[in-house]
Formats: structure tokens, C-alpha cells, sequence
């Protein structure tokens, strides 16, 4: 049986491990709470920057800017938004098998396949695991700042608009609740068929005519930049959530765990120690019988 | 007592106001605009300027913008407020460091890269310490 005083030291590691643990689910839960917060916050833009440019397709119907336009898919990209920190259970890695399923699926097509990294942890899986990585960023923290996106989202446009990528998908953790996070895959360029009808639907059953400064063709390039950068925002920031969500839940399993771990090196330690007091008595019994 | 129009000014980051107005001044992209309730319906790009309006009662509150949008429909004036500087020149130099970042975080030089080098080196010489301890604590007299 092992001794006692190892079982001690371990029981006392396990200890300072769990405090540990304890300590980064309660920093996650509130954290989470703040992220959440972040989220509802982008809500509001999001659903107005829709309003008006469902108006804006619907008073200009004849002019198809090149966002709207579904072409021939000869390369697709993917904007993969992960968390900067591990210690979040499958999160991350959840997120890139779905990922990889839905590229190889295009590169089976004979699409060729780029990426964009967002955090730390796409950039280090990319790296291992190779891959055409176009842009990157990383190190946006627990407040992310549209700012920081911008010359990422930027880059991709650019090379959509040249016509050196054809889609663009963007690949991130859905927050459903707390105890679940969901990878997601949305098309983000060309904006999918079904959302471009559904601006043009909205705006059909309020029309009015805007006056316009300047024309309308300028302001919808604009608004969809925005739309665009929105949306690549509210998934940091959604995905910023989940991270929070899972660190917690695994954060928890892990002290649980722990728990688990003390009670079963107590048992063994108090085991030790009996057996040791036994054998003791046993040598000073037999020893006072010799005598 | 005068007209009043909900107004509502939003970032993509959070929302900035949400409230009854009795008048909103803009630069907008072609002139400065100053808004009354009853406004024909207007859409317009803002330049970066101050957003002023004037809440019920009068009482006046000004936001910084750094541009955006700026839409006004028969009920509902908003403002869809860039949350960043943004020049066409700044942007096209962070999409290129974007891009660099990629290339560099790629070939492993980044600042990331020195981060797990330095996490990986001090990790070895916390369990080398660790190690040091426990010889001390077993070979240093110990009771059993």
C-alpha cells in the first residue's frame, strides 16, 4: 500500500487544484453574464441596419450590387471565430470539425478553400494542421471592439469583390443556453437568397420614398459593409459567450471531479494509516509475547 | 406644447439613446440636417461631427459619431452610428495587417508564438522547483 505521507501530498495538490478550478468557474459565470449582456447589446443595430436596407432593395429593385449576386463557386472561404484561451472543453474543437466537414465537402467539388482565423486558437490549429489562412487576428479580449475586426472583414470583402473568392462562410459557436453551444455555419457573402427576398418582402408592406443624400446605389454599398461587419461582430461577441459558458460548465466538471479524486485519496490515506497503527501494535504485541 | 418623435441611436456595439425628441441636428454626408418631428422620410450617410438633440422639456444631450447612418421614417428617426474612426486609407491598412498577421502567425513568429515559449519555459521551471521542494521536504528531516 502506498504510504501515507505520499497519499497526504497528493490529497494537498488535488486541494490547491480544485481551489484553483473553483475560482475560474466563478470568474467564467460572471464573466458570461457580461458577455451575454454584450450580446442582447448588438441586437438593436443589427435589426435597424435590416430595416433599412429591406427598404433600400425595395426602392431600387433594378440594381443588383455584387453582395446580392450568387456567381459560380470556384473558391470559398471561411471566417472561423474561436476563443483566444483553452480550458473550455470541446469548444473550439466541436467548432473546427464541423468546419472541416463543410470544407472538405467543397474541396471533394474541387472548390479550393481558404480561411480567416479569428482567435488564438484557430490561428494555433491552422498552424498544426495546415490551411490556406488569408487574414487573422487575435488577442481581442473579453470586450471586443468592432475596430479590431474591421481590417480582417475588410481583407475578405476585398478579395470578394476581385472575384479571388467566390462565398464566404462564417463559422461560429451558437449560444443556445448555458449548458449548450452549437457550432453554426452561415453564409455571409453573397447574402443567401432567402434573406435577400425576405428584405424585399419586409419592405413591400411599408413603402415610402425616402429622399435620398446621396443616391441610393452609394448608401447601399455602405449599409452593406456595415451589415457584413455586423454580423462578424455579433459572432465574436456570441461566440465570446459560449467560451465563457463552456469554460464554466467544464470548469465545474473538473472541481466536481476533484472532489471526487480527495475523497477516494482520503479513504486510501485513512486505509494507510489503520493498516500502519495495526502493524504497529501487532510488533509491540508479539514483542511483549517474546519476552 | 411641441411635437415630439422617437429617436433612437444606435452602435453596433451597444445602443446610445432611445427616447422622445423634439429635434435632432446631424452633419449629414451632403450638409448639416436639422430634423423636426414630421420630417419627410430621408435617408442619409453622417459625416464624423457631434449628434444633438433636443429632448422633451428642451433639455439638449450631444453624441460624438464617428459617422454612419442616418434614416428618418414618418414616427422613427435612427441613427446607426459607426463605433469606429474609419477613413478609407485606415482601413485599408488594417486589412493589411490583417493579412500580415496571418502570413506571420503562420511561419511562427508572432508575439503569440513567444508567449507559449515563455509559458512552455516557465511551466518547466515550476515543476523543476516543485521537484526541488520535495527533496528538501524528503530528505530535510522528516517525522515518519
Amino acid at each position: 500500500m502506498a504510504g501515507a505521507k505520499e497519499v497526504r501530498t497528493k490529497i494537498a495538490s488535488v486541494q490547491s487544484t480544485r481551489k484553483i478550478t473553483r475560482a475560474m468557474e466563478m470568474v467564467a459565470a460572471s464573466k458570461m453574464r457580461r458577455a451575454q449582456e454584450r450580446m442582447s447589446a448588438t441586437k438593436p443595430y443589427a435589426s435597424r441596419i435590416r430595416n433599412v436596407i429591406a427598404h433600400l432593395a425595395n426602392a431600387d429593385v433594378e440594381y443588383q450590387h455584387s453582395f446580392l449576386v450568387d456567381r459560380e463557386v470556384k473558391k470559398v472561404a471561411y471566417i472561423v471565430v474561436s476563443s483566444d484561451r483553452g480550458l473550455c472543453g470541446g469548444l473550439n474543437v466541436n467548432l473546427f470539425k464541423q468546419m472541416l466537414r463543410e470544407a472538405r465537402d467543397w474541396s471533394d467539388k474541387g472548390v479550393a478553400v481558404q480561411y480567416c482565423a479569428i482567435g488564438n486558437k484557430a490561428m494555433s490549429f491552422f498552424r498544426s494542421f495546415g490551411g490556406d489562412v488569408v487574414a487573422s487576428v487575435n488577442g481581442l479580449g473579453d470586450a471586443p471592439h468592432l475596430s479590431d475586426l474591421i481590417g480582417t472583414i475588410k481583407a475578405m470583402i476585398d478579395s470578394f469583390e476581385n472575384g479571388d473568392i467566390d462565398r464566404i462562410y462564417l463559422v461560429y459557436n451558437e449560444f443556445v443556453n448555458t449548458m449548450t453551444q452549437q457550432p453554426f455555419v452561415q453564409q455571409v457573402l453573397p447574402l443567401p437568397a432567402g434573406e435577400v427576398a425576405e428584405f424585399r418582402d419586409e419592405g413591400s408592406e411599408h413603402r415610402w420614398d425616402y429622399i435620398y443624400e446621396p443616391a441610393p446605389r452609394e448608401l447601399i454599398e455602405g449599409l452593406l459593409l456595415r451589415f457584413i461587419e455586423t454580423q462578424v461582430y455579433q459572432a465574436v461577441v456570441e461566440n465570446n459567450a459560449c467560451e465563457q459558458a463552456a469554460r464554466m460548465v467544464a470548469m465545474k466538471a473538473a472541481t466536481d471531479n476533484a472532489g471526487d479524486l480527495i475523497r477516494d485519496l482520503e479513504l486510501l490515506y485513512n486505509k494507510a494509516r489503520q493498516a500502519a497503527i495495526t502493524q504497529e501494535i501487532s510488533e509491540i504485541v508479539s514483542g511483549a509475547a517474546a519476552v | 406644447m411641441p411635437a415630439k418623435v422617437h429617436c433612437d441611436i444606435v452602435s453596433a456595439e451597444r445602443q446610445l439613446f432611445a427616447g422622445l425628441v423634439e429635434m435632432v441636428v446631424a452633419a449629414g454626408s451632403e450638409g448639416d440636417l436639422g430634423i423636426l418631428p414630421g420630417h419627410a422620410p430621408l435617408l442619409t450617410a453622417l459625416k464624423p461631427g457631434p449628434v444633438r438633440i433636443i429632448k422633451e422639456g428642451g433639455e439638449e444631450e450631444v453624441f460624438y459619431v464617428n459617422g454612419g447612418f442616418l434614416e428618418v421614417q414618418p414616427k422613427v428617426v435612427t441613427i446607426l452610428a459607426d463605433s469606429a474612426e474609419r477613413a478609407h486609407d485606415m482601413d485599408e491598412a488594417a486589412a493589411e495587417e490583417a493579412k500580415q498577421r496571418a502570413k506571420e502567425a503562420l511561419e511562427g513568429k508572432s508575439s503569440e508564438m513567444d508567449y507559449s515559449a515563455a509559458s512552455a519555459q516557465l511551466a518547466e521551471s515550476v515543476a523543476q522547483l516543485r521537484a526541488i521542494q520535495q527533496m528538501k521536504k524528503k530528505f530535510g528531516g522528516s517525522s515518519k
